[in-house]
């Protein structure tokens, strides 16, 4: 093979494989990217049901309840407006996921706005608040500073 | 006095990089070579100084000294030494002292130890180490001083997050940090050899011992921080695709690109200026990886505080050093001269191959891990993206890349033949259909996937070992050894990760003692509920017992834990490792009937995963003792041990 051809050919396959990957990167993004809501966000941008998504919010004061099969519980997530969001999870719940703090869940909005979770992610300590939260949920820094 | 004395000796090494930067620009000046001997020694003080620094700092938290903010924030008296010890680097002032204090020791050891390269390439790139340093110094002196004293003195210290209160601490940040780190030496190299235009297989030798290393540090600090996250977070998952794992990972693509090219760069003096590129690409992604950790922008276990000021601070070094390598590169690659050719049925066009390859999982890893930051900072629309886009875009990309791993080992250098070529192949060819047909009949209803990834391990792990065939083993050189060990251990942690996600069984029940439940082929039986206390928590343990068939019974104890400084509950999972797999369990609540949940998992083979990842970091270890003997200046010793 010719040196010029080479390099032709060495720059084809970089292109088709750079283009591919944008290509297979842009279709996944598409599909696959969970957009985050917050209980308001529902009635201002409607239900997403075609896909995967994550909700945050506070969990509401006694509105954990648990299901006579011992793992599943239903809870309500609020946020400082009057919107709440009703969650189903099944599943052990991350240790710090209690009544009247911070939870970001992720899973699938049903048609009647209910929401089933999949998976409700861990906070890592008492502090840790889930950035998407906003400013009611600011991270706290080291308290003797 | 400690504290002061671990100051003056930051700010003294600070100020002879400062020199080490100066004095290097001035000997590569015409008429400046009176001063190139000078170089060497500052490069091995600072790195002393820093050394004497870091020292100071451990010294301080096995002391417990409260009068240091550091200390007081991030310790406690009544924690066990070790993690006292770990727990000078287990928050982000520490963490960046020994970010600091490994590159200075590394530019102080390539000060002392490299002889083959140009003495001019050799100050130019003591002197490109010393402006990363200087970066690292000010913000450490500037932004975040590990030794500010505290006044009033408290009577006892916060504590440490007690999801760090690990062994994994102890080894994990180090690790990775070493790869950083002797990544930024490769980066200083070249910058080096662009400055004295002195890019060429010489240049290749001389950077390719500190990538190998480099690599093998950030194998060995994946694979144990996946570990670490699979047994200590209780989720049963090993890899979340989470920025800050992602962050690790990326720097790890991009060395691995750059050790690829960089050995077609020393044996056949080809891809010269990509070798080049992909050494400011992967300091680039250890420089963002730094970034996405310490800046606080990602909230997470290793997000320590939140500072801005921090953030901006390190966001500024990054785009003063990717710009300045990018605009020296650009300046400098038009005299970069053209390697040597080759065909494209060669090792070397394989090799590009792996390299646009691994580019491309780079391309696409850093698009999801950086896409939400812009996103949100750009319009504040909030997404996140997660392993559904990672496994999508990056999966199918890493299995064509594991098979050219298999097939590009076998092809000759410069030109080889198709026909010879399937020859060679004809074996593993043979494996992998044979892999096919025995999954799809076995395995009905397996995704697409794993199963390619399960038919493929099996095919390249015979592949991988077939450069030792027809060789004399105990004459078979050991780079060569190297070489065939890491691309086994691919294929081996290939084979576990498709394994696991194939065949895991998983069961989630709310159970009373006395109970007996099923998951895969184990029957495990829930013995009892017990209280259980360590030096610095309290827990609830649930006994249980499994066992499969009729065969011994093994002992699980999952805890939920309370750890008193600070309060914080963590669950610790318990996990029984047999031959073929980890029977995986994890308590949690009770409920008012007195059950508890229980959340049961058998993952068979999934030790394989980080087996795997053992194996690729020992497969570089014998490749860089192997590149290290041959060019030691005793070849007769050498003939005898060989």
């Amino acid at each position: 093979m010719k040196p010029k051809n080479q390099r032709l050919v060495l720059l084809v396959v970089a292109l088709v494989a750079v283009v591919g990957a944008v290509l297979l990167a842009m279709s996944a993004m598409r599909d696959q990217a969970a957009f985050f809501y917050a209980p308001a966000d529902v009635e201002r941008r409607g239900l997403p049901l075609d896909r995967a998504v994550r909700i945050g919010g506070m969990v509401r004061g006694g509105s954990i309840r648990r299901h006579p099969d011992g793992v599943t519980i239903d809870f309500v997530v609020g946020d400082e407006t009057e919107s709440t969001i009703p969650v189903r999870f099944t599943g052990i719940t991350p240790d710090l996921f209690q009544e009247n703090s911070g939870v970001v869940a992720e899973g699938r909005f049903q048609p009647d706005g209910s929401f089933v979770a999949t998976e409700i992610l861990a906070k890592h300590d008492e502090n840790y608040m889930p950035p998407q939260l906003g400013p009611q949920g600011q991270h706290k820094t080291e308290s003797l500073e | 006095m400690i504290a002061e004395g671990g100051l003056a000796a930051l700010w003294l090494a600070a100020s002879l990089s400062l020199l080490q930067l100066f004095l290097g620009a001035a000997a590569l000046r015409p008429g400046g070579e009176g001063l190139l001997r000078v170089v060497r020694p500052l490069a091995v003080a600072q790195g002393v100084l820093a050394a004497i620094a870091f020292l100071a700092l451990i010294w301080l938290f096995l002391r417990t000294d409260l009068s240091v903010q550091l200390v007081a924030a991030n310790s406690h008296s009544a924690k066990p030494w070790l993690y006292k010890f770990a727990g000078a680097w287990g928050n982000h002032e520490g963490s960046m002292l020994l970010w600091i204090t490994v590159l200075a020791v590394a530019g102080g050891a390539v000060a002392l130890l490299e002889r083959r390269l140009r003495q001019d390439t050799l100050i130019a790139t003591l002197a490109a180490q010393a402006a990363i340093g200087l970066g690292f110094y000010a913000f450490l002196l500037f932004a975040s001083n590990p030794f500010t004293r505290l006044s009033p003195v408290p009577v006892e210290g916060n504590g440490l997050n007690p999801l760090l209160q690990d062994p994994g601490l102890a080894f994990h940040p180090p690790t990775l940090y070493f790869g950083y780190v002797g990544i930024s030496v490769a980066f200083s190299f070249a910058v080096g050899a662009l400055i004295t235009r002195d890019v060429g297989p010489a240049f290749a030798r001389a950077m390719r011992p500190w990538v190998l290393g480099a690599w093998i540090f950030l194998t060995l600090g994946i694979t144990a921080g996946s570990y670490w996250a699979y047994y200590e977070l209780g989720w049963g998952g090993w890899w979340f695709w989470d920025p800050v794992e992602n962050a690790s990972l990326m720097p790890w693509l991009a060395a691995t690109a750059l050790l690829h090219s960089v050995t077609v760069l020393a044996t056949r003096d080809g891809l010269r200026a990509w070798t080049v590129m992909l050494a400011v690409v992967a300091f680039s992604m250890s420089m963002i990886g730094t970034f996405l950790v310490r800046s606080g922008i990602l909230t997470s276990v290793h997000a320590f505080a939140v500072d801005p000021r921090r953030g901006a601070f390190i966001l500024i070094l990054l785009l003063l050093y990717i710009g300045g390598a990018l605009a020296l590169f650009g300046l400098r690659v038009g005299t970069v001269k053209e390697g040597s050719r080759f065909d494209f049925v060669s090792r070397e066009g394989a090799l590009v191959v792996n390299n646009l390859l691994l580019s491309a999982i780079l391309g696409v890893v850093f698009v999801g891990t950086l896409y939400p930051l812009a996103v949100e900072a750009v319009t504040g629309e909030k997404l996140s993206v997660g392993p559904p886009y990672f496994n999508a875009a990056a999966g199918p990309i890493a299995l064509v890349l594991v098979a050219v791993m298999g097939v590009g080992a076998l092809l000759r250098w410069r030109s080889d033949r198709l026909k010879a070529l399937a020859q060679r192949l004809a074996v593993p060819i043979l494996v992998t259909a044979a892999a096919l047909l025995l999954v799809v009949l076995l395995v009905p209803g397996i995704r697409i996937l794993p199963l390619l990834g399960l038919v493929l391990a099996a095919g390249v792990g015979v592949a991988s070992l077939a450069p030792l065939w027809k060789r004399n083993l105990r004459r078979t050189p050991l780079f060569i050894w190297g070489m065939v060990v890491a691309h086994f251990g691919i294929a081996v942690t290939l084979a576990g990760m498709a394994s696991e996600a194939a065949f895991t069984k998983e069961t989630l029940v709310a159970a009373s003692p006395g109970q007996i439940m099923r998951v895969g082929p184990f029957s495990v039986r829930f013995e009892s509920v017990e209280p259980v206390a360590g030096p610095n928590w309290t827990a609830i343990e649930a006994r249980l017992t499994a066992s499969r068939g009729g065969g011994r019974p093994v002992a699980l104890a999952p805890q939920a834990r309370m750890f008193s400084t600070p309060p914080t509950p963590t669950s610790e999972a318990a996990i029984a490792t047999v031959w073929d797999g980890q029977l995986y369990v994890a308590i949690g609540e009770p409920d008012a009937q007195g059950r508890w949940q229980l959340r049961l998992w058998w993952k068979p083979f999934v030790t394989l995963i980080w087996l795997g990842g053992g194996l690729v970091a020992l497969g570089g270890l014998l490749a860089l003792i192997g590149r290290l003997r041959r060019k030691s200046p005793q070849p007769r010793l050498q003939e005898a041990l060989a």
